[in-house]
């Protein structure tokens, strides 16, 4: 049986940058995915911020940044938007399965295994390590290990089937559903464009992603318990814009978005949660690329760490789920809220919203600055006494 | 009574086993399988499937 260091399950973003991280340190690594191709299907609206990628050390490449986003534009049931001009480029919208296969290139070319079409179907604990029973290509094949990485996505099946609890309930997930569309008509390509109202997208939003002038990510994410489907809602709002009413759907894409339900615990005895598997995500608009590479890059420190002394008990792997949530994830708790207020919000108040607030504010209530924020609300609001009580409830 | 999918709609997503309370549902070689004999008929899968594929039949 093969023995490595590290086995990673899922090569996605995390996987991918943990594989990378763990071979530069010198790790003997295996990173596996069951699909049998790297980056497809895409379950993503495909925006990346360039402060992550800066924060990443990764540079814009032409290959996979697409389109260049200086800006953002919410708008409410009535289209009065919002617009928020950073007048300079604050992100790209990426081709997914380009970025990833680079991210894979990269990790290949440090020394780390990649193998795709190999499905990881049951992990058994023994002497100290974890025996991986796969399925490689049809063949039944067994690797050991004394770590794995869990970087499977929402679904999350390695942690759960390493008696790691990672369910989720339906308040804390949203449903999406997305069309790649070619051949639309929008306004300003270098814009991300957000639609907000209860009959748009109840308790989430729906995204306009530019790709090229006349191709975009159409999409849509909706509280995992609304009753009618997140396609219902992207299909009617589709119909009703001329601009894409009559357009090409060149991919369509569904998925599931863990927005809360942050957890306790990010490792376990022989293992390490990373990304969405470990609701890595930003409540607020649902990104979560950029997070979940960092955090792979957080536990995958930890893990060389485990390796030079051989303890991967989950007291010492646990040190990851400190340092995650001191440089990200109470960041994200304290963002969460936000995401309740947006939640509370009805039709009326997006609309005094859009009139009384500019890009700015909302960058502040984005970004997480409670303080700010209620000061902003408290000065913009004064005629909206009874929104502005909603607002600040959730801005303490 | 059991939760049931259809795979014309289906996209794979994975949302449903990820909601199952009782872990009745999972994607086996893209293939969502339901585990009749744990399924309680809660209809999460059915609210969170963003097309619509779930449903709960007798």
């Amino acid at each position: 049986m093969q023995e490595f260091d590290v086995i990673i399950i899922g090569a996605g973003p995390a996987g991918l940058r943990a594989a990378k991280v763990l071979a530069e340190g010198k790790a003997k690594v295996l990173c596996i995915d069951k699909k049998q191709e790297i980056g497809v299907p895409k379950r993503c609206g495909e925006g990346f911020g360039l402060s992550w990628m800066e924060r990443l050390g990764l540079k814009p490449d032409n290959k996979w940044c697409l389109q260049s986003i200086n800006g953002a534009a919410l708008y409410a049931p009535s289209m009065k938007s919002v617009k928020i001009d950073f007048k300079k480029v604050s992100g790209y919208i990426i081709e997914r399965r380009v970025f990833e296969k680079e991210l894979a290139k990269e990790a290949a070319s440090k020394g780390a295994m990649i193998r795709t079409k190999c499905h990881a179907s049951d992990f058994e604990r023994k002497g100290g390590k974890v025996i991986v029973s796969c399925a490689e290509q049809g063949e039944n094949v067994k690797y050991a290990t004394p770590l794995i990485i869990a970087a499977d996505g929402t679904e999350s099946l390695t942690a759960r089937k390493l008696g790691f609890d990672t369910k989720i309930g339906l308040n804390d997930i949203d449903s999406g559903y997305q069309y790649e569309m070619a051949n639309i008509s929008f306004e300003n390509p270098h814009f991300i464009h957000f639609f907000f109202g209860k009959e748009i997208a109840p308790r989430g939003y729906l995204w306009l992603f530019p790709k090229g002038k006349n191709c975009a990510n159409v999409g849509i994410g909706i509280a995992g318990s609304e009753p009618k489907t997140a396609k219902e809602y992207l299909d009617k709002f589709v119909k009703a814009h001329p601009g894409l009413r009559n357009g090409s759907i060149i991919e369509v894409n569904a998925g599931t978005i863990p927005v809360g339900g942050f957890l306790d615990e990010l490792a376990a005895d022989n293992l390490l949660v990373v990304g969405d598997a470990a609701h890595q995500v930003n409540p607020i608009h649902g990104g979560g690329i950029g997070i979940a590479m960092e955090a792979a890059t957080i536990a995958s420190g930890i893990a060389l760490k485990a390796i030079a002394e051989k303890n991967f008990g989950s007291k010492f792997l646990n040190q990851y789920t400190v340092q995650w949530y001191e440089t990200r994830g109470n960041k994200l708790k304290r963002i969460l809220k936000q995401r309740h207020m947006l939640e509370e919000l009805n039709d009326n108040n997006f609309e005094t919203l859009a009139k009384s607030i500019s890009g700015s504010d909302i960058m502040l209530i984005a970004e997480g600055d409670l303080k700010s924020s209620a000061k902003m609300v408290i000065k913009k609001l004064v005629k909206h006494p009874k929104l502005a009580k909603v607002m600040l409830k959730y801005l303490k | 009574m059991t939760a049931v999918n259809d795979r014309n709609k289906c996209c794979y997503c994975a949302g449903c086993p990820i909601v199952c309370p009782v872990g009745a549902i999972e994607l086996i070689d893209g293939i969502v399988v339901i585990d009749k004999e744990k399924c309680t008929n809660c209809g999460a899968c059915v609210k969170v499937c963003p097309v619509g594929a779930m449903s709960i039949k007798r």
